[in-house]
């Protein structure tokens, strides 16, 4: 069967977009070749910095004939309905179409049949339509054609296009199609500067072949492996290693298309810079790889595995005169880049961390959340909060997170943002901090995805959770939650990390109370001071609050509306009724009464929110003499049961975001997730690593015949609970009444829900929960032999009653430890 | 390249290096201006750039121009940054087919030779949010060094191009730091001689390095840059606003290049200000979006005018 070869040639595509284009291209090719009932048999991409390649082969030389039936006019319809029938379907005459019967009478049915048309002509005709739609991250227009409407765009110039067609043992056939007038042929070119000549191919062997005679390597993968061992190879030739990197191979694989690979060198000097400062400067500047002393240290003790004074770069060239010329450029400008890069570390450590501060009081962290300033300040009093918890040193703790944020004002970080934290773990440790309030610069900003390492130490940890936190309850509070596909804040990765660093620590808290006193010092910022409440209250349009107003009206209305005041209210407090004597005059005294109460109301719960940033409007953070009289004003604004209820509000949200989050987490380590659901169901479960535990011993429980038979019972309670409760339309809460048992097995049970929830509950409030288990595990055989032996629906309705009121007890004896209905199966 | 006698080769001298540029570039049919009479950031701030990148009619021009950086001053210490250097500019519209081989034949004009240099078009889009102008294109290495930004520019001054134009520009010292060996700016041979008779970069500039740095991070006088920004913007809208001709039927324009001479000088008022560490992050962007205003409005006036529209 014939194959496709088809190669666009462009100008220098970007290496970070050439992966996914080819997926692309071959995604799209063969989606519309299977579209069109040309099933292929394989497919290969390909992509160089100036082609994107596709081979696809095995495609069957004509498509299918396609087969329809098509529903025309009833048997006997008006004549133009049959003309139109006719008309549509091509058929000459009535007496060609089929007659079906169908509940509503019989049909005409015309059978049509499309031939399947040659596959070159369907291709040539895909082809086209792909290019102009190719899904680039960025594309362009030129040259001369870019003037008119609707030109050609690609992500650069793009120059020629390969397209052939045909079986494997005759001469294939040119795809013709043209594109903006570029005509699909069968020429490409050579390496830009080795073998620029235009060279013919007919399919995709000979193309493959003579470009590597043309010295281009076409295989991405090809050119990677070339590189990588070449780099090692020179490394270890000279008795050193290279330091391995993936992203970069993948970038410089495609910068090339004749990878050669050099090692070049820099002065010693250099060396007293940061290993990862080296580093960074040589592969982000310069895309070359750093080589390092191999790390064996117990054959050669004075190994030390650190970085050496070389570097490996990969050219495009063969060079005439081996690459010297080459390497001695690379070298210049790698040479002025460590310079630069000493320079700025040294600058940095001239200056003090803590001296850096004052400048984040005019960085804008969120336009709703304040400055950096205000966040550094905020993350330091939590971090002092959660240091108990985590056995960290409170004081150290509030020094840590006091400069963790600090090296982002460097100059190191400003040219490299990907050392954040590690620079400052640096420049700590030079002026003199404590190794573990040092470590936490870099420590804190981890986890940051499922695969990091989650720090121990317990300062980093304190600081960890409390920036993680404040974003997190920060962005809550603003609405700015995770959406679908969309999270621009990772939250759900800070959330994870929050998860993370409880589990793996063992940390006992309470989310709930760290969200409510994060959540205390975050939303103290959302009250911006330039829409006092007199102005909120003229411009207040009931019709359109839909927090989408730039000035926070999302934090007044989740505090004023918390218990639905707005909600019942909003048509009377609008400032404008008020004040207007037309309306006043029409309506009676009542009624103007009630609207004035409202608005009384709504200008009280105003003053409370305003009363927080009230005297301090211009600042940030209050200054140390006003704290506690901003303290005052939040803590009445907190005993506003409308203030607790917003707040609560929140604090929940983000609490079942939470449970979302463990539940991904623990599905990916392979634990059931509806154990989660049975877990957190139970309410007020907020502490992670109970709930965890009670997870994981939940879990152990079920995997016995204990635990299945226990399960399987409570739900069969269950199921006949909901059944005849629907029929009552009434519950069964409530003591069973121990005078109308008849039977023993209904002694037994009761005994045995008696005992099983006393001895669960001492066990689960121990916090021992395969205790707990253990005790459910003796409910079992009572709830067994009840259900063996005692009809529920007893005829006399008293006793019936009793008996579903000891299947609620049931239910209600298992949430001791989960909400059972929860649990699949 | 041989006749030339040896003080004139662009590897031994630094105006032998932009007379052979100059040569390459006439000899492709591009108009060889002069520098533009005012203080700019870049040639791209030339109007034979940013204004005769728009409309239809083709234009093909090079031309060095100084570019002033008042935050890159560096006391002429640095050996390759600094507050004034200059850059040579190329512009084709439309950009020709093989624009690619005609910037590597520059280099080789220039004395560099691809058998023997790694040259590679390395993705860098370019984007200017002072003039409301971006393109996508690469910086061109050579060695692993950037010596050109090479642009298809999509749109200028707010205006979508059409004809796409093709923008080359050469970082002259550093280019010339490459050719004759030389690490830093200030030992640059300028006129090709030695001995006695030899002039360096340094004895042109090197002065004025330390002067400019001096006045623009530590002297400037703010209170009189804050005004002239103002003035300057004033000035550009008001010469807009008077430029538009009454009285005709087509929209037509008879002032543009006056007032886009105002948005240059409010563009380097602002630069300079930067400098001196007078504006704050958030003016910053305040600032940058009020000579935009002005760039756009000035090629919103220039495609009404003889040069800009399609007849």
């Amino acid at each position: 069967m014939p194959d496709l070869l088809l190669e666009l040639f462009s100008e220098e595509i970007p290496a970070r977009m050439q992966a996914k284009a080819a997926d692309d291209l071959r995604r799209m090719v063969t989606d519309k070749l299977v579209a069109e009932g040309l099933v292929y048999e394989g497919a290969k991409a390909f992509v160089t910095p100036r082609r994107l390649a596709l081979t696809v082969h095995g495609i069957p030389a004509r498509q299918p004939d396609l087969k329809t039936e098509r529903k025309g006019p009833k048997i006997g319809a008006p004549d133009a309905a049959v003309q139109g029938f006719l008309k549509a379907t091509g058929l000459t005459s009535l007496d060609e179409a089929k007659i079906q019967r169908d509940p509503k009478g019989d049909f005409y049915i015309a059978l049509l049949e499309k031939p399947g048309r040659a596959a070159i002509d369907v291709i040539a005709e895909i082809l086209p339509v792909i290019v102009r739609t190719f899904p680039w991250p960025k594309s362009m227009r030129w040259g001369e054609r870019s003037a008119k409407s609707g030109a050609l765009t690609w992500v650069r110039p793009l120059h020629s296009i390969i397209a052939t067609f045909g079986p494997e043992t005759e001469e294939p056939e040119v795809v013709k199609f043209s594109i903006d007038g570029i005509e699909a042929g069968q020429t490409t070119f050579g390496h830009r500067f080795l073998a620029p000549s235009a060279i013919s191919v007919r399919r995709f062997e000979d193309y493959e072949a003579k470009l590597k005679a043309a010295k281009v390597v076409l295989d991405p993968q090809a050119r990677k492996d070339i590189i990588l061992a070449d780099a090692k190879q020179l490394a270890f030739a000279q008795g050193f290693e290279l330091v391995e990197d993936q992203v970069l191979l993948d970038e410089v694989s495609g910068l090339v298309e004749w990878p050669v690979v050099l090692m070049g060198s820099f002065d010693q000097e250099f060396l007293s810079i940061p290993g990862e400062v080296i580093r960074a400067t040589i592969r982000n500047n310069q895309k070359c790889f750093v080589v390092s002393d191999p790390k064996d240290s117990d054959k050669n003790p004075d190994k030390t595995g650190k970085l050496t004074n070389k570097f490996i770069l990969t050219a495009n060239i063969e060079a005439t005169d081996g690459g010297k010329a080459i390497i001695a450029g690379n070298e210049r400008v790698i040479r002025a880049r460590l310079s630069d890069a000493k320079f700025f570390y040294e600058t940095d450590l001239k200056t003090k961390l803590e001296e850096r501060l004052p400048k984040f009081e005019n960085i804008v962290f969120h336009e709703k959340l304040g400055t950096q300033g205000a966040r550094i300040k905020r993350i330091e009093r939590l971090a002092a909060e959660i240091a108990p918890l985590v056995g960290a040193d409170v004081e150290k703790a509030k020094r840590a997170a006091h400069l963790a944020k600090a090296d982002l004002l460097t100059e190191v970080v400003g040219e490299f943002p990907e050392l954040q934290g590690l620079m400052g773990k640096y420049y700590a440790i030079a002026q003199g901090e404590d190794a573990s309030v040092a470590a936490a610069s870099e420590e804190h900003y981890k986890p940051q995805g499922p695969a990091d390492r989650v720090p121990t130490d317990r300062v980093s940890v304190a600081v960890a959770l409390a920036d993680k936190i404040d974003t997190l309850v920060g962005f809550w509070a603003i609405d700015e939650k995770p959406t679908g596909s969309k999270d621009p804040y990772a939250l759900r990765r800070a959330a994870l990390g929050v998860i993370r660093l409880v589990l793996s620590n063992e940390t006992r808290a309470s989310l709930n109370e760290l969200f409510h006193k994060a959540l205390t010092l975050a939303l103290y910022f959302c009250f911006r001071p330039d829409h006092g409440y007199l102005q909120l209250a003229a411009t207040w349009d009931p019709q359109s609050h839909d927090g989408q107003s730039e000035w926070n009206e999302y934090q007044y209305l989740l505090f004023l509306n918390s218990d639905g005041f707005i909600d019942r209210n909003s048509e009377k407090i609008g400032m404008h009724q008020i004040g207007n004597p037309d309306l006043g005059a029409e309506e009676d005294e009542d009624k103007y009464a009630e609207r004035a109460q409202a608005f009384e109301e709504f200008k009280r719960r105003l003053g409370r929110l305003e009363a927080v940033r009230g005297p301090f409007i211009f600042e940030d953070v209050p200054p140390a003499g006003k704290i506690s009289a901003v303290r005052n004003a939040l803590e009445q604004l907190y005993r506003e049961p409308f203030a607790k209820l917003a707040i609560d509000k929140l604090a929940n949200d983000l609490l079942s975001f939470f449970a979302d989050r463990l539940k991904v987490q623990l599905r990916d380590q392979g634990a059931r997730h509806d154990l989660v659901d049975a877990v957190f169901s139970l309410g007020g479960q907020d502490d992670l690593l109970m709930v965890v535990r009670r997870v994981e011993a939940l879990g152990k429980f079920l995997d016995t015949d204990d635990g299945k038979n226990l399960l399987a019972g409570t739900k069969r309670a269950s199921n006949i609970l909901s059944i005849e409760e629907k029929k009552d339309k009434r519950s069964f809460d409530g003591a069973p009444d121990v005078s109308l048992y008849k039977l023993d097995e209904e002694k037994a049970l009761a005994k045995a829900i008696d005992q099983v929830k006393s001895e669960a509950g001492a066990a689960v409030a121990k916090e021992d929960f395969a205790a707990a288990m253990s005790a459910m595990a003796k409910l079992r055989p009572a709830v067994d032999a009840f259900f063996d032996k005692v009809k529920v629906n007893d005829d006399e309705p008293k006793v019936r009653e009793n008996r579903l009121k000891l299947l609620n007890e049931i239910r209600a004896a298992t949430r001791a430890v989960a909400d059972f209905s929860k649990i699949e199966g | 390249m041989d006749e030339l006698p040896a003080h004139m080769r662009p590897e031994r001298s630094f105006q032998g290096f932009i007379l052979a540029l100059q040569r390459f570039w006439a000899e492709q049919g591009c108009v060889i201006l002069q520098p533009y009479d005012m203080e700019m950031g870049a040639g791209t701030f030339h109007p034979a750039t940013t204004l005769r990148a728009l409309g239809p009619k083709p234009w093909r021009a090079a031309y060095v121009q100084p570019s002033r950086r008042p935050k890159d001053g560096r006391y002429g210490k640095n050996p390759n940054r600094m507050q004034h250097y200059y850059q040579y500019q190329v512009i084709m519209k439309p950009s020709p087919p093989n624009l690619q081989e005609l910037y590597l034949k520059s280099l080789a004009a220039i004395g560099l030779d691809s058998s023997l240099h790694d040259i590679r078009f390395v993705e860098d889009d370019w984007e200017s949010p002072t003039l409301g102008a971006w393109g996508l294109g690469w910086e061109c290495w050579c060695d692993g060094m950037e010596v050109s930004q090479f642009t298809y520019f999509q749109q200028v001054a707010g205006v979508e191009c059409a004809p796409v134009a093709g923008e080359l520009t050469y970082g002259m010292e550093r280019l010339a730091c490459y050719l004759q060996g030389v690490d830093h700016v200030m030992d640059l041979n300028f006129n090709g001689r030695e001995g006695a008779d030899k002039v360096t970069y340094g004895d042109v500039f090197l002065q004025a390095e330390q002067e400019y740095s001096l006045h623009n991070f530590e002297h400037s006088d703010s209170e009189m840059l804050f005004k002239q920004f103002v003035m300057a913007e004033e000035a550009c809208k008001k010469y807009l606003a008077a430029g538009w001709k009454s009285g005709s039927n087509q929209k037509e324009h008879l002032m543009a290049l006056p007032a886009y001479d105002q948005c240059i000088k409010a563009s380097h008022v602002f630069n300079l200000l930067d400098a001196r560490g007078v504006i704050s992050v958030t003016e910053r962007q305040s600032y940058i979006g009020r000579v935009r205003d002005l760039a756009k409005a000035c090629g919103d006036a220039w495609v009404h005018t003889e040069a800009g529209r399609a007849s």
